[in-house]
């Protein structure tokens, strides 16, 4: 008897293994993107013009998004990480390089300025498409603050005590405690990150939360005075609430792409490459950018953008010159590591 | 014979179930926590307890969970009297009201406690509009506390109400015609059998109290680390699964004490109704 139920125990597991080993295109693509980042609308015609279903899952940031694609429980055909996790998928293994001929519209359409930039995380532009990009800077409510704000010193001013709202990932954290030093937001140097790490705990008594997708919520409901927060919120939450400044602090920040890639594991290989190409098409681009008002890399989309406030906006497509702009690097394990742990510490201190 | 092997047929999704569901997967943990990214054997994973960061985290959790255990005992254990006390068919409409707000999302239930707790929330808004203080509620250990309370409250009252139910009426009514007042009754008759409800009250509020990461995070602005959050972290952000497996395990431990503890207090509380 017990002998039996062994076998059919393990038969059990066998099925479920072979299940999930099946590997076939399936007139599907399923796609991994961040959240609030799309609009349904441009899915729904992908859909309806090539017959293609699409799957479509979110996560909040590329830390949560890279151990489940490691792990590859699930297999994703499109996924869309930044710069610096692009880089560090590509090292994984876990990328395939892109049949450009299939994504005619990607060269045609995205400018030459974003393969450059994509160029340092992706040399030579093989394995990634730019989708968004933009600025981390600092969202503030001019009826809480009457001071002209140009520094990230102004997140440890104790005048806004419990009105401050910080971004709960490692790299955009870290990156605001090291610009403000001065520092480079790619620094490995460990007593640059010691004092970093330092600085943010300090700052912590006066940090109201540490969140990501609220911090736009919460801007526009007058929770908070002054938040950190991604360039391509700042048009959002002004026509939600038209109180709200955005700016690019003097010490510097980090510019950053997202980017479309197709994991190495990817079952519809051929049905990614359509979607990525779809996401290029000029209109497609322009019906996202206006939906999720990220700026948007495609030259051609921004050329048919109407309202002129938004066409020649200093937040939307800032004047890269003016800034002092980094992208953000993949470290290499061992920064990652000591990353972390800094990270653990500010998150642990009261 | 044959009566034995059908039972046993019977059994078998039961077995599948528990082998892929539960021992597979304590197997994996076991596995991940004990070993390093090479596979080889080390302690390490489970010894980082002792680091000032995981050992705060952990005796943050301990705390938090413990307040709010003895808050649910203290608010459920008169709310369970009165369920008991109910005729049969009333006291199911109570304890079905009771329940209701369970079938809602437990995520949902949180965050609608984010938008009450918050500077510019429900309940702010209404001190205000009756001239009070506004008061910093949300993002405070209190929020957790709070939020551990209202969510884990039903899982202390079922058991008290189950065991205050089954308490015969005859012996209370003995223990009054034999002149104990109200006070003594409790005391020395209610409460003493209740005491197996207690137990697995308790149980069931300060595990899922202890090892609860969504709350410390909705309600907690993710400025308070409990042991939940860094296992979390370590699974999900940092991608360490061998850390997050050996504090898995000294969670583990802490729970298998608690369950312990509830057997043998369940079998003292069996003997007594014998």
């Amino acid at each position: 008897m017990k002998k039996f139920m062994l076998a059919l125990v393990l038969a059990a597991m066998v099925l479920s293994l072979a299940a999930c080993g099946k590997k076939s295109e399936n007139g599907k693509v399923v796609v991994y993107n961040w959240g609030e980042y799309i609009d349904p609308d441009t899915l729904e015609q992908f859909e309806k013009e090539t017959g293609i279903e699409v799957v479509y899952d979110e996560f909040e940031t590329n830390e949560l998004m890279f151990p489940k694609v490691a792990a590859g429980a699930t297999t994703y055909d499109v996924i869309c990480p930044s710069d610096y996790m692009v880089d560090k998928m590509i090292n994984a293994g876990l990328l395939q390089e892109l049949d450009f001929d299939k994504i005619p519209n990607a060269k045609k359409n995205i400018g030459a300025q974003y393969w450059a930039q994509s160029d340092q995380f992706d040399p030579g532009n093989k394995y990634s498409v730019p989708y968004c990009w933009g600025t981390v800077g600092i969202l503030y409510n001019k009826t809480m603050v009457d001071e002209e704000i140009d520094s990230w010193n102004i997140l440890w001013d104790p005048k806004y005590s419990g009105q401050i709202l910080m971004q709960d990932s490692v790299r955009d954290l870290f990156a605001v405690g090291l610009a403000k030093n001065g520092y480079s937001i790619n620094s490995t140097n460990e007593d640059e990150l010691q004092k970093a790490k330092q600085d943010l705990i300090d700052q912590k008594p006066l940090v109201q939360a540490y969140v990501i997708d609220e911090v736009r919520d919460k801007m526009i409901g007058n929770e908070a005075a002054i938040g950190v927060i991604y360039s391509g919120e700042a048009i959002y939450t002004q026509r939600e609430n038209s109180d709200l400044e955005y700016v690019i602090p003097k010490e510097g920040t980090n510019v950053w792409i997202d980017n479309w890639v197709i994991p190495a594991n990817a079952e519809n290989v051929e049905n990614a490459h359509k979607f990525i190409d779809f996401m290029c098409r000029e209109d497609i681009a322009l019906k996202n950018f206006e939906y999720i008002t990220y700026s948007t890399p495609n030259e051609a989309a921004q050329k048919l953008i109407e309202d002129e406030d938004i066409k020649n906006s200093p937040i939307a497509f800032p004047d890269l010159s003016k800034y002092k702009l980094e992208t953000y690097l993949y470290l290499g394990e061992d920064a990652d590591e000591l990353y972390s742990k800094l990270y653990k510490e500010i998150k642990s201190a009261d | 014979m044959l009566r034995n092997k059908n039972k046993l047929m019977l059994g078998i999704p039961y077995y599948v179930w528990s082998v892929i569901f539960i021992v597979i997967p304590l197997f994996m943990v076991f596995y991940y926590g004990l070993t390093d990214k090479t596979g080889a054997f080390t302690f390490e994973n489970v010894s980082a307890i002792a680091t000032y960061e995981h050992s705060k985290a952990l005796w943050l959790a301990v705390k938090l969970s413990i307040i709010s255990t003895i808050i649910c005992f203290f608010l459920a254990y008169p709310l369970a009297m009165i369920l008991a006390k109910y005729a049969k068919g009333k006291s199911s409409v109570l304890v079905m009201l009771f329940i209701l707000p369970m079938w809602m999302n437990f995520l949902l239930r949180t965050m609608a406690w984010q938008t009450l707790l918050e500077n510019n929330g429900v309940i702010n808004t209404m001190l205000s509009f009756i001239g009070l203080p506004r008061m910093t509620m949300i993002n405070t250990p209190g929020a957790i506390v709070f939020g551990m309370v209202y969510n884990f409250l039903p899982f202390m009252v079922l058991p008290l109400y189950n065991s205050l139910e089954k308490i015969d009426p005859n012996m209370i009514n003995a223990a009054r015609d034999l002149g104990a007042n109200a006070f003594i009754t409790f005391f020395k008759v209610t409460l003493p059998l209740s005491v197996p409800g207690i137990i697995s009250g308790i149980t069931m509020v300060f595990v899922p109290a202890l090892t609860t990461f969504v709350i410390s995070t909705l309600l907690g602005g993710s400025k308070i680390l409990l042991i939940g959050n860094v296992i979390e972290q370590e699974f999900s952000q940092t991608n360490n699964w061998h850390l997050g497996s050996g504090l898995s395990i000294v969670l583990m431990i802490f729970i298998i004490i608690s369950m312990v503890i509830q057997s043998i207090a369940d079998k003292d509380g069996e003997g007594s109704v014998l």
